[in-house]
């Protein structure tokens, strides 16, 4: 990748300039969560710039939707994010379904939010897991992956798999709720409130995890906006927008629940601390959500009746969706045959990583690593 | 020792080698077999001690495969080690690159000449033994700023330059945090310090007054940095630099640098023991057999210094890791003049009570067994709030 732009004079108070050090980070680099690539001219430990470079893990996804057709294309979307890939799913089924016109049956949706709830707390577990790693702690990590584990064999009653679900169908679900799914969940959820509480006393105040992370790459409100920060990362700054409240979707607005925001709890607001804390609150209200769903839910059939070759009618469709990084879009446009002309998918990831650039100028080196950590970036996500 | 291989070498046991001949030759025997037969096990001892705490402390079960509860998994690691490729990389300085390592090895195999294990068993009771430990030690930074530079990888340089400003940084803190023991016993021998110290608790310089607590917690706080372990384990940071210095190593040199970074934990250990904790002090007068005791002695040793070797693995498995400058300031802003008033505070406590104070220690020590039982109360506390699935069966 070219720097030409980016070159940087270090004018040093004796007068002597010196040579700035490119540093080549990834794209096999232990902290940049998958095969990300930043091209880093530091100064020493102090950072000018550190430039992202995507696209290491692109697969082509929205082109072999194409291909596929709407129905052949959900085991895909679980690629897009496969760290929480029940909500890919529900975006896909959610724009087929508005392009399609088709009714969802009330008891699918509700094994829709809890499995995407479910899928969202799997996926903040290691994220703020995975922070705490890239900080030097390797405790807390493996403490959450456990709990994770936990998730995951949840939802793996639920679909039979741990990571790439495929658990939605256009109309529905797959699958209705195996037997005791509630008991099971509920003692999950008894047991993981209080290890919340656990982890934050872990490590959440710990003084130096809060040193390492209070007042460190702060984006303010406008900047955010500005940046298209979404999901977590915009809450963090301390702008409450949530898809699930203000463009509500699914069953979500039957759900009382919060939008954790950043509070600027040891420093500025919007630093990577609050973004973290915001991950850790949203643990709490997922839980309170599928509580709710558990005693919500209907009896019913779970899937609509679709036709096995969908065509939808000429025209397009757009969806939002609250993924556990933040608002995904789904775009599709139907030209009338069984196969999308084309698709666009808009991830919260993509747009995080436009804005490490700016936030790094004058970082540490080691302040790099928690910057990408609060932001959550997944690669697979960012590239598609 | 000297007269006895002056004998053998007046009987002629050597076929009539001079001197100057046997003495390094059998000086090199004896210290292989120190390498071979005592350091070699302590290390993997001590390496699979630190995978199996830590791995309970993060719920895993840990290494169990190789021996009884794993136990050989350091001698499996070793043997894999010594089997690979030993890479030097092309654009790599290479004979900087490959005698990095020794030097490390070297640093802290160097310390164990002047640890007393018990009465007896010490290999030379120099009278600047703590000085010489002080200046040994350092010699490990060479060793990690030659691996970073050779290397010719940024990661590695990164790596052995924060090395290099951590060692000399926090020398200063170590150095100030043991003038208080020097000032109270008046010798830098390791085996003067003991013997001025006493069995019990409160015979130690630990408890001695409220300042050589709090410089036996500067002098821990320091050996932490200096030897590399979290939370200043930033030389090494994988998440940040890779694996620091030692990205580039390879094979047996890679292994060698592990071997160092668990021996100088032992180290470390060990001299917090010998400096705060009473060394081998034992109550005496219950046998006469000098091999009993000695060996109860050896037995004492071991437990005090691998009471700090647990509690660093204690503190690995539970903090992250501090930023750089953020390891600058607590060096230079808080260790430092800390350990000035310690040594201020402890030459006023021997001017007013040249004896000790008869009631301080006492109370220190029943201070600190509180505040541990408190602090016990409240793990179990935690314990019993979050209902952890507990492993307590040490056979699994």
């Amino acid at each position: 990748m070219s720097l030409a732009g980016y070159e940087f004079e270090v004018q040093r108070d004796d007068g002597l300039a010196t040579e700035e050090m490119t540093l080549n980070m990834g794209p096999q680099h232990p902290s940049t969560h998958g095969v990300l690539r930043f091209v880093v001219k530091a100064d020493g430990e102090i950072m000018r710039t550190a430039l992202p470079d995507v696209g290491y893990l692109h697969r082509s996804i929205e082109k072999i939707s194409e291909k596929v057709g709407y129905h052949g294309f959900m085991p895909y979307t679980d690629r897009v994010d496969y760290v929480s890939a029940m909500q890919c799913n529900q975006g896909w089924a959610m724009v087929c379904e508005r392009a399609a016109g088709i009714e969802v049956p009330r008891r699918g949706e509700f094994c829709r939010v809890i499995a995407c709830e479910l899928g969202r707390i799997a996926s903040h577990l290691l994220s703020v897991g995975t922070m705490v790693m890239d900080i030097g702690g390797m405790t807390p990590f493996t403490h959450a992956l456990r709990e994770r584990e936990k998730v995951n064999n949840l939802l793996e009653d639920l679909c039979g798999a741990r990571l790439t679900f495929n658990y939605m169908r256009i109309g529905g679900v797959a699958w209705d709720l195996p037997p005791d799914y509630e008991e099971q969940v509920t003692a999950f959820l008894d047991q993981f409130e209080l290890f919340i509480a656990e982890y934050n006393d872990l490590i959440s105040y710990n003084k130096i995890y809060i040193e390492r992370l209070a007042n460190v790459a702060a984006v303010s409100k406008e900047e955010a906006i500005n940046y298209n920060l979404v999901g977590p990362n915009l809450r963090g700054c301390g702008f409450q927008y949530d898809v699930r409240r203000d463009e509500p979707y699914s069953i979500y607005p039957e759900l009382d629940f919060d939008v954790p925001v950043g509070t600027g709890e040891f420093g500025t607001l919007g630093d990577c601390f609050d973004r973290y804390m915001v991950r850790i609150k949203e643990l709490k209200e997922s839980c309170k959500m599928v509580r709710q769903c558990l005693n919500m839910i209907p009896e019913g059939p779970v899937l609509a009746k679709v036709a096995k070759k969908l065509k939808p009618p000429v025209g397009d469709a757009h969806v939002r969706v609250e993924a556990s990084r933040g608002d995904m879009g789904w775009y599709v446009v139907s030209d009338g045959s069984e196969f999308p002309y084309r698709t666009k998918i808009r991830t919260g990831s993509f747009s995080a990583m436009g804005i490490v650039e700016k936030l790094s100028r004058g970082l540490m080196l080691a302040d790099l690593i928690a910057l990408i950590a609060s932001l959550d970036v997944v690669a697979p996500e960012v590239d598609r | 020792m000297q007269s006895f291989i002056d004998g053998l070498i007046a009987s002629g046991a050597f076929g009539g080698l001079p001197a100057e001949a046997v003495y390094p030759a059998i000086m090199f025997l004896f210290a292989s077999l120190v390498v071979f037969g005592f350091v070699l096990p302590l290390v993997t001892i001590t390496v699979w001690l630190e995978r199996r705490v830590w791995a309970r402390i993060q719920s895993r079960v840990g290494p169990n495969r190789v021996g009884p509860q794993g136990v050989l998994q350091g001698l499996a690691d070793g043997v894999k080690n010594i089997l690979k490729e030993d890479v030097v990389p092309d654009a790599a300085d290479r004979p900087l690159f490959m005698f990095a390592p020794y030097l490390l090895v070297w640093g802290f195999l160097a310390t164990f000449v002047v640890i007393p294990f018990s009465s007896a068993l010490i290999i030379a009771d120099l009278n600047v033994g703590i000085l010489y430990i002080t200046a040994i030690v350092a010699l490990s930074a060479v060793g990690v700023l030659m691996a970073g530079w050779a290397s010719n990888n940024k990661w590695s340089l990164l790596g052995g330059i924060r090395s290099a400003a951590q060692v000399v940084s926090y020398e200063i803190p170590a150095g100030l945090a043991l003038l208080p023991v020097v000032l109270l016993t008046g010798t830098l021998s390791t085996q003067g310090i003991i013997q001025a110290q006493g069995w019990a608790p409160w015979d130690w310089f630990m408890f001695h007054s409220p300042f050589t607590f709090i410089a036996a917690c500067a002098f821990y706080i320091s050996a932490l940095a200096e030897t590399n372990r979290t939370p200043f384990d930033i030389p090494e940071a994988e998440s940040e630099l890779v694996a620091g210095f030692a990205t580039e190593y390879s094979g047996f040199r890679f292994a060698l640098f592990f071997l160092a970074e668990w021996g100088s934990l032992y180290v470390t250990g060990a001299i917090m023991t010998v400096l705060f904790l009473g060394g081998w002090q034992i109550p005496t007068g219950w046998t006469h057999n000098t091999v009993v005791l000695n060996i109860a002695q050896l037995a004492v040793f071991f437990l005090k210094a691998y009471f700090w070797v647990f509690l660093a693995m204690w503190i690995r498995g539970t903090l992250p890791r501090i930023r750089v400058d953020q390891m600058m300031s607590l060096c230079w802003k808080y260790l430092v003049p800390l350990g000035f008033v310690n040594l201020i505070g402890t030459a006023v406590w021997m001017v007013i009570w040249p004896e000790g104070n008869p009631l301080v220690p006492y109370l220190m020590v029943v201070g600190t067994f509180v505040v541990g039982v408190i602090f016990l109360r409240r793990v179990l506390y935690h314990l019993r709030r979050a209902k952890p699935e507990l492993y307590f069966n040490p056979a699994i």
